[in-house]
């Protein structure tokens, strides 16, 4: 039994063969991992009539991963097994006991060319449905809560309020306090070499009111609350949470999307009367570093902001907030109901938020041109 | 042993259940009878909780009807549906308790929803549900701070919360302990008996089952149609679908055991 001992330590070997107008498959060697089985004359028959183990070493799972591949692409009923070890044997049966559910396996090929530019085109053009549908959603619950229709919780409104308005006092305080010392710097640098000095003031004030503040508001806020309302509503998704919602009679829209918009379409303007006025500081303090007093740089700022330039951007603040939470909202409530689907879902609702609130800002720049204000 | 004055509950007719193209399960048929506590039973992954969904609504049939006390609640519109699900008491799978409420609070608001009880008696009411699921004291607790058969227990004294005429549980008993499992068995029974709910239950449970149940369905993986309905110890004696006597008998059958 010398040769035999030889045999089994060496490498694994799997060896297809006709003999007598049977087919035979002998298995031999070690089949471990790490070692790359030799295969021979596979090609002639699907599954062998006589299976022989008497060279077979050691093995682990590899060898009946094999085995099993081989009897899954033979698609025969009944194969015959008898050949193999007992323990090997055992565990064959044990994998083919339940028969494998073909329909239950995704399409996993990967799309080609026009096919993937056609797959890219329709989920933006459903993705831009289901934000118009949102919307649609959003005007029918707001009147239904205006006409007493619809409710939610008045404990969960007020939560929300205090997380998205003074919860982001510090960050929105040191932004726009930068901002406006950035400002002031920039403008400060070129208006000196005119001799200008003075006219830092009418930047900072214009640009703080008309632009800055409500943008940086805006972005913090996109940041902040829309990826916290995407994954916050996401999560429960993923837990059932909406579910259970339902099954008591609750609407999960007015429950969850509600209280959102409307805490940010409130806190929103106040966030950015604040914004505003930090900012200017700021600017007051860089202006009052190359001598320009805090009160001339008032009343110098006052000849140029007046309470229209004031409110423009508060005005546009009502808009984002909508905007960052609806994108907030919308991406939640589409979640996938895993974990990673929530994470997509919070990057995806931070992209939509600042995406639309570029957008909406491009367009009032053009109706205020239009409107000459 | 079942009295001829109790009606039926809810009736199945010709249900298909379906994930896009994949077809979960096929033409299933069955009656439950008010009173009843009824077993949805088969092996994992072939479709029980998603046939508790679409029985409270939440899915729609991709073919077929449900009835509740006779009324068509497939084809209802959104408000009698919704007086329908005011009547359910559901427990989820995972509990699915709102994880940014306590224990009590979660059983508070459909309470503070659809009631004109005041503070203190929806407190009283809260703590009690949740003694009777073996969670007293735990009023303030958060869902993350107690542990995954807490949860589900405090799962089920939320579906108890408006004393509902259904009460649908999916799996109550896995990961219980087997004393909680036991006292939840006797719970099933004290509310039926008391209350006169009926029960539509997700086990696995065999001990359970027998103690419980007197009415059942099986849902067969391999041919994706219902395997029996009835009581499941007759079921386990006498049914003449093997698959189903295999799965009641802990795969033994008639003396012959199935492989190890
Ligand atoms: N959201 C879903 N999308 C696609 N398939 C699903 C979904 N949920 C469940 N399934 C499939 O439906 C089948 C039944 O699932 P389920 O009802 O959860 O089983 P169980 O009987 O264990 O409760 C499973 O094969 C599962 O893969
Ligand atoms: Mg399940």
């Amino acid at each position: 039994m010398k040769s035999d001992q030889a045999d089994k330590s060496e490498l694994p070997k799997a060896i297809w063969a006709k003999v007598d107008g049977r087919t035979e498959l002998a298995l031999s060697g070690e089949w471990m991992r790490g070692s790359v089985p030799e295969i021979r004359g596979e090609e002639l028959c699907a599954w062998p009539d006589e299976i022989r183990t008497e060279s077979l070493g050691r093995f682990d799972s590899i060898l009946p991963a094999y085995l099993l591949r081989k009897l899954r692409e033979s698609e025969k009923l009944d194969p015959c097994l008898s050949g193999l070890p007992d323990n090997l044997r055992g565990l064959m049966e044990l994998a083919l006991k339940v028969p494998e559910r073909s329909d239950a396996k995704f399409d996993a090929r990967e799309p080609h060319g026009l096919l993937r530019m056609g797959i890219v085109s329709e989920s933006a053009w459903k993705a831009t449905v289901s934000m118009l549908a949102f919307i649609g959603d959003t005007v029918v619950a707001s009147l239904r809560f205006f006409t007493g229709r619809a409710h939610f919780r008045g404990k969960d409104f007020w939560l929300i309020v205090q997380d998205c308005g003074v919860g982001a006092l510090p960050i929105v305080s040191l932004i726009s306090f930068l901002i406006g010392m950035i400002l002031a710097f920039v403008g400060n640098v070129q208006l000196a070499s005119f001799g200008a000095s003075l006219y830092v003031a009418d930047l900072v004030g214009i640009a703080m009111v008309r632009e800055m503040g409500v943008m940086m508001t805006a972005i913090i806020m996109s940041g902040r609350t829309g990826a916290s309302f995407a994954a916050h509503i996401g999560s429960m998704k993923a837990n059932q949470e909406i579910d259970a919602l339902k099954t008591f009679g609750f609407n999960p829209f007015d429950y969850l999307v509600l209280p959102r918009i409307f805490a940010l379409v409130l806190m929103m303007p106040i966030l950015t009367i604040y914004s505003n006025i930090i900012g200017i500081l700021g600017g007051m303090l860089v202006a009052a570093g190359v001598g320009i007093p805090p009160q001339l740089f008032w009343i110098e700022m006052l000849t140029i902001v007046d309470l229209t330039q004031a409110s423009l951007g508060v005005f546009k603040s009502v808009f984002f907030g909508a905007a960052i939470a609806i994108s907030g909202c919308l991406q939640g409530m589409n979640s996938g109901a895993s974990s990673s689907a929530v994470g997509q879902a919070t990057t995806r609702a931070v992209v939509a938020s600042i995406t639309s609130v570029i957008i909406l800002d491009s367009a009032f720049a053009v109706i205020f041109t239009i409107l000459d204000i | 042993m079942r009295e001829p004055a109790r009606s039926t509950k809810i009736s199945v007719q010709g249900l298909t259940m379906a994930y896009g193209s994949f077809t979960v399960m096929e033409d299933l048929s069955f009656d439950v009878m008010e009173k009843d506590i009824f077993i949805i039973m088969g092996g994992s992954g072939c479709g029980k909780s998603t046939l508790m969904r679409h029985m409270v609504g939440l899915k729609e049939p991709a073919a077929g009807e449900i009835h509740f006390d006779g009324e068509n609640f497939t084809s209802a519109d959104e408000a009698k549906r919704l007086s329908f699900v005011r009547r359910f008491g559901v427990m989820y799978q995972s509990g699915a308790l709102w994880s940014s409420m306590t224990l009590a609070e979660n059983i508070a608001m459909p309470l503070e929803e659809h009631t004109d009880l005041k503070a203190r008696e929806i407190r009283d009411l809260a703590a009690y549900k949740l003694a009777l699921v073996g969670l007293s004291g735990y009023e303030d607790y958060y869902p993350a701070q107690v542990s995954g058969g807490m949860n589900k227990r405090a799962g089920i004294a939320r579906a108890m919360a408006l004393d509902p005429d259904v009460l649908f549980l999916d799996e109550p008993g896995a990961g219980l302990d087997p004393l909680s499992s036991r006292r939840l068995d006797e719970l099933i029974l004290r509310l039926r008996d008391s209350l006169g709910s009926t029960f539509v239950i997700v086990s696995h449970e065999l001990a359970s089952i027998f103690a419980i149940a007197n009415n059942s369905i099986f849902l067969d993986t391999d041919t994706r149609k219902q395997g029996a309905t009835g009581d499941p110890k007759e079921l386990r004696d006498r049914s003449d679908n093997e698959a189903v006597r295999i799965f009641l008998n802990r795969g033994v059958t008639s003396g012959k055991r199935d492989q190890p």
